[in-house]
């Protein structure tokens, strides 16, 4: 196990560890984040990395392969454009976590700020709590699950990413739709769940948000609108 | 970008270190504004029949005591100017037989026209307002915030997107009486806004667009409005990004514009109340790692008051 004290030793400390190869299989324990930024960001290898406190700007970003807990709420950009492996929070996120993510799995116990998984690309996120506005903006594909409520404009300008919501959704944005709820998406959300290890919600409660895919296909009738 | 960071003391043994704490969080906002730094702070409230005022000068070598004597000439009444570097608070009895408003406004009006150089950055019963140029680092040791005891206290680290880098450009803006206000974001209905507040008779002295936002909460306050009806009607009329820190006698507010995407946070202990751009900042204080830490919403004003 490798410990770093944030307070004593810089964050490119921990990081240069985090991009070594003798990383792989390796723990590390991080304390007195203090809201530093870019704490764990590129992490290259299969490895734990806990973290103890509060953490600024993107934080595991651009994580391959790492499983990263963040004891603590985490600031702007969590996890942003992840590649793989998994990230979670304990606390609350703020906005834009997983922007952009291709993988791996994002796990917010409590609540995410605005834009959460906007432009994700393949990630997987399960968010205990609420999200804020915009969330799913322009998502490509992956997964989005919320067990609380989502705030305005839910998936706006959505590609095929899958969004699933289990309280209200304030509004939906331009060209995303409620869409049923079948044998397979109920399998998807209580697979993640499983993922996730969050064993009391049902399954059932979620509804279902996707693309009406008016948006994106180019229409002979708005030719006007170029 | 800039920094952000307010602090409202709970527990009034605490007073004695708010310069100290809010140095500590000024410091971890650099980064985010290195071009000039400002702060306003409330204390040593003066006496009913007095006003308390911030001048700020031009000139390092400024003569304070020849200025005192001039405004003691004028004014036939009791005055003190005390110097902190650059600026000076001056404090004037009133003559309580005219009306205190109209007797303040003719003084402010003799200093600005009588006395080269010098600028008004803030004026009300506590509050003082002191901003310039350099990093957050040099401001706090030119001015000794670090030493500053009071009630509470806003402060602001600036890195310049819309306009100049000058003393006059810088944070926090005064917007009436023991009130300002710092500003992260940029507005983009500034110019049409200033025209009309210009109209209305509100006085800008640089082409800031934060200024604008502190003079249209000036106008929206002399019309009458309470500072959250202000605030209300800033969300309509202010097109643009922001976090807004506003200081008032009693405490300070919060607003975020509806997109939210300048950020901000919360916390709160038996002992104070902090805001600040990022965590970082609140880290450093006292008891933060068992504060309650939220972000506040979109579109939703916050507010501390001491009752």
């Amino acid at each position: 196990m490798q410990e770093f004290d944030l307070q004593d030793s810089g964050v490119r400390d921990l990081n240069s560890a985090l991009h070594q190869a003798d990383a792989e299989g390796e723990s590390f324990v991080v304390a007195n984040p203090g809201g530093k930024h870019n704490v764990a960001a590129g992490a290259m290898f299969s490895c734990d990395v806990s973290v103890h406190g509060h953490v600024g700007y993107y934080c595991a970003g651009m994580n391959k392969n790492a499983n990263i807990t963040v004891n603590g709420n985490a600031g702007p950009g969590l996890a942003e454009n992840m590649m793989s492996g998994k990230v979670r929070i304990k606390g609350n996120a703020s906005q834009y976590c997983a922007a952009t993510a291709h993988g791996g799995l994002l796990v917010v116990e409590g609540n995410a700020a605005a834009r959460c998984g906007i432009s994700m690309k393949g990630v997987d996120i399960v968010v205990r709590g609420s999200i804020g506005h915009m969330s799913a903006f322009m998502a490509q594909t992956g997964c989005l699950i919320v067990c609380g409520d989502a705030g305005d404009a839910l998936g706006d300008s959505i590609y095929e990413a899958r969004l699933y919501v289990r309280g209200s959704v304030k509004s939906l944005g331009t060209d995303c739709i409620e869409k049923p709820l079948d044998d397979e998406h109920k399998k998807e959300i209580s697979y993640l769940l499983k993922q996730a290890a969050i064993d009391d919600v049902d399954v059932d409660e979620f509804k279902r948000y996707g693309s009406a895919r008016e948006l994106y296909h180019f229409k002979i009738d708005n030719v006007g609108a170029y | 970008m800039c920094g952000i960071v307010g602090l409202y003391i709970k527990r009034p043994e605490l007073e004695a270190n708010l310069g100290g704490m809010l140095s500590d969080m000024l410091m971890q906002m650099t980064e985010r504004g290195p071009d000039s730094a400002g702060f306003a702070i409330y204390r040593n409230p003066v006496s009913p029949g007095q006003v308390k005022i911030t001048l700020q000068s031009s000139d390092p070598d400024t003569d304070w005591e020849a200025i005192q004597t001039c405004v003691q000439a004028e004014i036939d009444r009791k005055a003190t100017l005390s110097p902190v570097a650059n600026h000076g608070i001056l404090i004037a009895r009133l003559d309580n037989k005219v009306d205190n408003e109209a007797e303040t406004e003719a003084l402010l009006n003799w200093v600005e026209n009588n006395i080269p150089g010098i600028k008004i950055t803030s004026i009300g019963y506590t509050i003082e307002i002191y901003k310039e140029k350099g990093s957050p680092d040099q401001v706090i040791r030119t001015f000794g915030l670090n030493l500053m005891a009071g009630t509470h206290a806003l402060g602001h680290t600036r890195m310049a997107t819309e306009s100049a880098v000058t003393t006059e450009h810088s944070h926090p803006f005064s917007t009436g009486r023991d009130l300002c206000l710092v500003h992260n974001g940029s507005l983009s209905n500034h110019n049409n806004l200033r025209e009309m507040l210009i109209g209305e008779g509100i006085r800008f002295t640089t082409d800031n667009d934060s200024e604008v936002a502190a003079g249209y909460l000036t106008w929206r306050l002399g019309q009458g409005a309470t500072l959250n009806q202000a605030l209300e009607a800033a969300l309509e009329d202010l097109d643009g990004f922001y976090t807004f820190a506003i200081g008032s006698k009693d405490g300070f507010a919060v607003l975020r514009d509806p997109i939210a995407c300048k950020p901000a946070i919360l916390a709160e202990t038996d002992d104070w109340v902090a805001m600040a751009s990022e965590y970082r900042a609140i880290a450093q204080l006292p008891g933060s790692e068992n504060a309650t830490i939220w972000e506040p919403e979109p579109a939703t004003i916050y507010s501390w008051e001491r009752s």
